[in-house]
This record gives C-alpha cells, structure tokens and sequence, in this order.
C-alpha cells in the first residue's frame, strides 16, 4: 500500500475546446452519495453560458458541414478513449451515483456502447430520413435531414455518464453543436467525459459543458435567440413549463422527453435523432 | 403593330352555389353556432357573400368531446385499410366538385380562378388521395410497429390557401387514426364548409372531422381544450409563438408552419427569362400571399440591371382584377386590413429610401387591390428586407459572389423557403446545402405535391406536412 499523496484534479468548465474556471469564479462543492467530499466543481455563470453558445455557433458551420464519414469516425473515436478509461470512469460514476463498482462498470460499458451506436448513425440519417419524392410533374424532388443548429441539453440529474452520453451523442450525430448543463450533484463524470472528447478529434466548441444549476442556467437557454433546440431532460419538473414557453419566443424546437429520467440502459431508437434534425426538400425541373 | 386586347372571360359566380348562410359543422351535423355570425365578403367587390355562424366556448367543448368519442369508439380502432376508403372518397368528391370549389373559393379568398382551378383545388385532391394510401401503411412508414394516433388534432388554418390548408391538415390526421377539429380563418370559412359537406357525403361517422368558425379566440379555445392532444397551426410567426407558448408544458403535440422572408437568387449564368419568370410566380402567385414566396429577389450584380429591366417589362403585362376573369393574373388582396399593412410596408419601404416601381396597370376601383411592385435599392435593414409583406411586393438586393449570396439568404430569422436560379449543376447543389431552408426551389419555384415534404427551419416553424416525414406530426412517436 503506497502513502503517496495523490494529486487532485481541478474539475472546470470545457468551453470552445479549452478548460477555463467560471468567469464567475463560483465554485461548489461536490459529494459522494455519501456525503463524502470529492471535489470542488465550477458553477457557472450565465455569461458562462452565453460564451459556450457563441462557441457552439462558430463550430456548427465546419461540424454540420464534415462529411458523415468523419464525424462517425469521430464518434467511434471517443468510444475508443473512453474504452481506455474505462477504470476512471467505474470509479468516478460508482463515487457520484451511489451504486456499486459492478453495476458501475456496466454503465460506463453502456455508455462506450452507445458512442459506436450513434458513430454508425451519421452516414445512415439520410437514407433512413431522406426520401426522393415521387412528384406529380416533370421534376426530381428529393428531402434530406439536416441539422438543425446548436441544440442546449439540460443533461439528466440522476444519470451521470449513461444519461449524459445518451443526450449528448445523438446531438453530435446529427451534426448539431451542443450546449449542456451537466447534473448538478454528479457533475465529476461530465468533465472527464469533456477530457475525452478533447482527446477525440471533437473539434472545439462542439461540445460545451457547464457544470452548474440547471434551475439557474435553463432560463438563459431556453430564451437564447441562438439556441435552435433545447432538451429539457434535466430541467426541475416545476420548471419545465416555463422553458418550454421561454423557448417558443424563438420558435425553438422542445424535445418531448418523459417527465422523469428513463431507465437509459434500454436501446435508444431513433426519435431523439429525428427530433433535432430539419428535413429540406430541393426541388429542380427535369428536360432535355 | 396591332394590339389584340383581352376580352374578358369570367367564370360564372352561379357555379359556386353560393348559399346565403352557412352553418358550422359539429359531430355529423351543420348546426347553429353560439357565438356572434361572420359576414364572409368578397374582396374584389367588398360584398357580403354569406353569413356564417361562429362557434362559442360551449360549441368547442362539444366539438372536441364528439372528435374524442368517435376517435376512442371508431376512427381509432378501425382498419387501417378501411379508414383509407373514406379518405380516398374524399378526394374524388372534391374532385367531382372541383369546378364549383374553386370558383368558391376565388369569391371568399380573392384568388386568380386560374389558381384556384390549376392549383389549390387539386392539389386538395391529391393530398386526400396521397394520404388515404397511408391509412393502412403505416407499419411500413418507418415509425416502428404499428404506431399509434394521437386523439383529437385541433387545427388552426389561415385563409390564403382555405381548402388546401385544410386537406394539407384533414388528410394525414385522418390516415393516421385521429379525429380533427379544424378552425378555418376567420375571412375565408366558406370551402371548408363545403369540405365539410362533402366528408358527410363521404359518409364519415359523425364526430370524425369537426368544422368550427370564427375568430382568434376560437382558435385558442380548440388548441387549449384539454381534450386536443395535437396541436398543427398554420400562419403568422406571431401567433405561433403565441400559441406554442401557451401550449408550455401541456405535453401536447405541435407542429408550426410560420413566416417566412424567401432570397430568390439570380446568377448571372441563369437563363434570365426563364427566371423572370419564377421571381414573378415566386412572387406575384396568390398575390403574394405566400408564407414560402420568394419576396427578397438577390441578383448578382453583373445582372442585376438587366434583370430590373426585363422584371419591369414583364410585371408591366400582369392583369391585376376580377379574380374569376380567367385572364387574372393577380386577384384582390384578401381583406382591407392585410392591404392596410401592405400600403404600410411599402410606405416604409419609401422613407427608408428603396426605389420604388409601381405596374401602371389598371386597378378596379371597388375592392382591395394593390398593384405589383418592386423595390431596387434595398438594402438589408430596411423593413421591406426582413419583415414578411404577404403581399404582391417585392424586394430586390444584389450580390457579388456565391459567398455572400449564401450570408444575405440566410440573414433573417425565418426559413421557410429559398429559390436558386444558375445554370450551373454544382453551384445549385452548393446552394441547397447552405441555404437555411425547408423547401429549395432550383431553377423553379412554388412547386407543391403531397409527396414532397414542406415546412420550416428556424422561425419558420417545425414539422413538416406531406410525404412519409409529414406523418410523425399526427402519430405518437
């Protein structure tokens, strides 16, 4: 048994690619399920939040544009990070959910699992999505999937990596930038997920986590003039109404998620997929 | 050089079987309503067609509870294959009256006859006739194992499409096993009237499909009955949000199809008559009372003086009046109110210093008219370049590259439509990628099929209606 002092991490904000404290400079302490403390974690601030949709803008036009292929490569990337850190993470969602390292283990296997599901997924959303429409006239009309921005993600409370890769997958997938709030009491898996991903050819400012209260920051999200679509997975049930009407000031598109956290060990489908993306339909004259 | 000048060929008005009153239509029947009449007028002449009975809060609620019942007891549990028969009866029937639909609705709307002949009335047809074969299809839809319906669909329709709106709304919620309570606009009630007519031909079980008219609080008393559990509205962005805000929180579903501010862009390798005229379809169709109509005309600066010229030359030629004249190019605007803010828009289009051009067409003297113009010299912040008309305006802005064309079309919070004149094959396909859009119109424009999905991005709504894509609006999954 080793004495060795262990060296602490500074768990912070993963915001345009980089990981900055809170401009607010709040922090707040983490526990165990225990009560044990872990770790201080960042709580962001609303100018935190609207930085972190200024990067997921400025990275929506070159993410949405790779080509399928290389964003599902990119996917499978993380998978394999994540697959090599698969003891961290035991760890980590054993410490922040309260469960034992067994069942631990079988999330976080999920959780890799479910990255290679969605990196299969990019190259496949036209096909399955798209159609060529069969027009009443000389024309060829065809409808292909889109997505459709940045999308903000109030991540699950309950769920610390399983759940939050759940949400967060799907968004990349679809080739849309995302927003998210991690849980507010499990924030630590968030932000060593963040590690992974900056670790995996995620261009910065895809992904941008902010650890923090969804009940604070939800408001902003929900009414931010670029924000394209908000997901409300995590948000406190008594707010969910008012962001969803904070959200119809800019006609944003509400994810129907069930009132409580779903079992997210069961297979996703492909409804969260269709819901954050646009169909477009290009028409053009057919003739010699 | 001579002159062969049009002689008039109108439609009789007879073929409408215009009736003095019309009635709402509530579980199977045309009944009375409790709330104050509509007096339904012509716009080309400001004549009373008819008068219209209104549905009240009590009618609402009775709409909705006999749309609930008869979803729960028949529409709901019956084959797929035979709630088909009953939609595709519906599309003949509408066929079979096709003649008497549109010159209806030429007189209550204001329309061209031509379009609502050529354009609204079968493609009202076609969509009940697409959507009948999905009834019994749905497995095969890509939504999983037998999805489900939702219930009852309020409906919320405007009037610069009356009848197609209404079978664009009607026809995939009856395919998918719910029962509908539609609200036609307040100006143009009177097809969908006769819609109702022909669904109690068609045999349907009463309770099926529910007409009520009215006003805007009819309107947000079938989308707020807690017995509606979907929610499709088609109009103004304004009242979307309203109605998307009101509905927070209720777990309803909602598709929205919005506003819209369309960039039609010219390239200077684009055939330049054949894109005159598509800005002029793009535009003038419907007298521009068009959510997807290209309203921002973007010309490549090379071109752009040419093009004005040729436009100007062509607009000239429009025939602006009696909209059951077979000539009409443009009919009448559809009410004094929506011709007030169009001369309110174009006034500020004036102060803001665009030039404006005006047809020097002859305008009946009687009726709301407003006669085509465009607008040069229009640059980005003016009112005319982000505020949607809905009206026979145009707005032309020009552009140098590919690259700002792209920046200038998806400048404005809507994204309804685009249009994409060029030659050129990959600079088209270029373009449909980047352009913000649900619907991209290449070399072509205002093309509808029920085939074809069709709806917004952005401030232009969400959901689509049509084709495969057009189904999840009305199926819980």
């Amino acid at each position: 048994m080793s004495d060795r002092i262990s060296v602490a991490k500074t768990y912070k904000l993963y915001l345009g690619g980089a990981f900055p404290r809170s401009e607010s400079g709040r922090t707040y302490p983490v526990t165990d399920a225990g009560g044990k403390f872990l770790a201080n974690a960042a709580h962001a601030s609303r100018k935190d939040l609207r930085e972190a949709v200024g990067a997921a803008r400025t990275a929506f036009g070159k993410w949405s544009g790779a080509t399928a292929y290389n964003r599902g490569q990119v996917l499978y990337r993380v998978a394999e990070v994540l697959e090599g850190r698969r003891e961290q993470f035991t760890a980590e969602v054993a410490a922040s959910e309260g469960v034992a390292v067994e069942q631990a283990r079988t999330l976080v296997d999920a959780a890799v699992d479910r990255w290679v599901w969605y990196a299969g997924w990019t190259d496949k959303l036209a096909t399955v999505l798209g159609a060529a429409n069969p027009v009443a006239g000389p024309y060829f009309s065809f409808s292909v999937p889109e997505p459709t921005g940045v999308v903000g993600v109030l991540a699950p409370q309950r769920s610390s990596l399983l759940g939050l890769v759940s949400v967060l997958a799907p968004v990349l997938a679809t080739g849309s930038t995302a927003v998210v709030v991690s849980s507010r009491e499990r924030p630590l898996p968030a932000i060593t997920l963040a590690e992974v991903l900056a670790t995996s050819d995620v261009p910065g400012g895809v992904v941008n986590l902010l650890t923090g209260s969804a009940a604070e920051l939800g408001p902003w999200l929900a009414a931010h003039g670029d924000v394209n679509a908000l997901d409300l997975t995590g948000a406190p049930a008594e707010l969910r109404a008012e962001l969803e009407a904070a959200a119809a000031g800019t006609v944003k598109r509400v994810l129907r998620v069930p009132p409580t956290e779903p079992d997210w060990t069961e297979p996703p489908g492909i409804t969260r997929l269709r819901s954050i993306m646009e169909l477009k339909t290009v028409w053009h004259p057919m003739g010699a | 050089m001579t002159t062969w000048e049009y002689a008039p060929a109108p439609e009789s008005r007879d073929i409408a079987n215009l009736k003095p009153g019309y009635r709402m239509f509530l579980d199977g029947e045309f009944v009375e309503g409790g709330g104050e009449p509509l007096k339904s007028i012509n716009p080309a002449t400001e004549e009373v067609l008819a008068e219209v009975s209104t549905a009240d809060r009590d009618d609402v609620d009775r709409a909705v509870k006999a749309a609930g019942r008869a979803q729960e007891r028949v529409w709901g549990p019956m084959p797929g294959a035979e709630r088909a028969k009953y939609v595709y009866r519906i599309a003949r029937l509408i066929a079979e009256r096709a003649r008497e639909l549109a010159v209806l609705e030429s007189l209550d709307n204001g329309k061209p006859i031509r379009e609502s002949r050529d354009v609204d009335v079968p493609t009202a047809s076609a969509h009940f006739f697409h959507h009948a074969g999905w009834a019994d299809k749905l497995d095969f839809a890509g939504y999983g194992p037998d999805p489900r319906p939702l219930g009852v669909a309020g409906q919320v329709i405007p009037w610069n499409f009356p009848l197609l709106m209404a079978a664009w709304k009607i026809a995939p919620a009856l395919a998918c096993g719910n029962t509908v309570v539609l609200k036609p606009a307040e100006t143009t009630p009177l097809t969908a009237l006769v819609l109702a007519e022909i669904i109690q031909q068609a045999e349907l079980p009463p309770g099926v499909v529910n007409v009520l008219p009215g006003a805007g609080d009819v309107g947000a008393a079938v989308v707020g009955h807690p017995g509606v559990h979907k929610v499709a509205f088609t109009g103004s962005t304004d009242v979307g949000k309203s109605i998307q805000r009101s509905l927070a929180g209720s777990g309803k579903k909602l598709t929205l199809e919005l506003g819209g501010k369309a960039a039609n862009v010219v390239f200077d390798d684009a055939p330049l008559d054949q894109a005159v005229e598509g800005i002029v379809n793009g535009i003038f169709f419907n007298q521009g009372h068009v959510c997807c109509a290209g309203s921002r005309l973007l010309v490549q600066e090379s071109v752009a003086e040419e093009v004005l010229e040729k436009l100007h030359k062509r607009v000239a030629t429009l025939r602006v009046g009696d909209p059951l004249d077979k000539n009409t190019d443009v009919g009448a605007i559809n009410s004094r109110e929506q011709l007030t803010k169009i001369q309110e828009l174009v006034a500020s289009g004036e102060s803001e210093g665009a030039e404006r051009w005006t047809s020097p067409c002859p305008v009946p003297d009687k009726g709301f008219f407003f006669a085509p113009t465009v607008f040069a010299g229009v640059s980005q912040a003016m009112r005319i370049a982000r505020e949607e008309i809905f009206g026979p305006v145009l707005s032309v802005l020009t552009f140098r590259t590919p690259d700002e064309a792209v920046a200038k079309a998806n400048n404005t919070p809507y994204g309804l439509s685009a249009g994409v004149w060029t030659e050129k094959g990959s600079r088209i396909l270029w373009m449909a990628d980047r352009l913000r859009a649900g619907v991209v119109w290449a070399n072509t424009f205002n093309r509808f099929d029920p085939t074809a999905p069709f709806g917004g991005y952005r401030e232009s709504g969400f959901g689509r209606e049509g084709g495969r894509a057009g189904l999840e609006a009305y199926l819980d999954v």
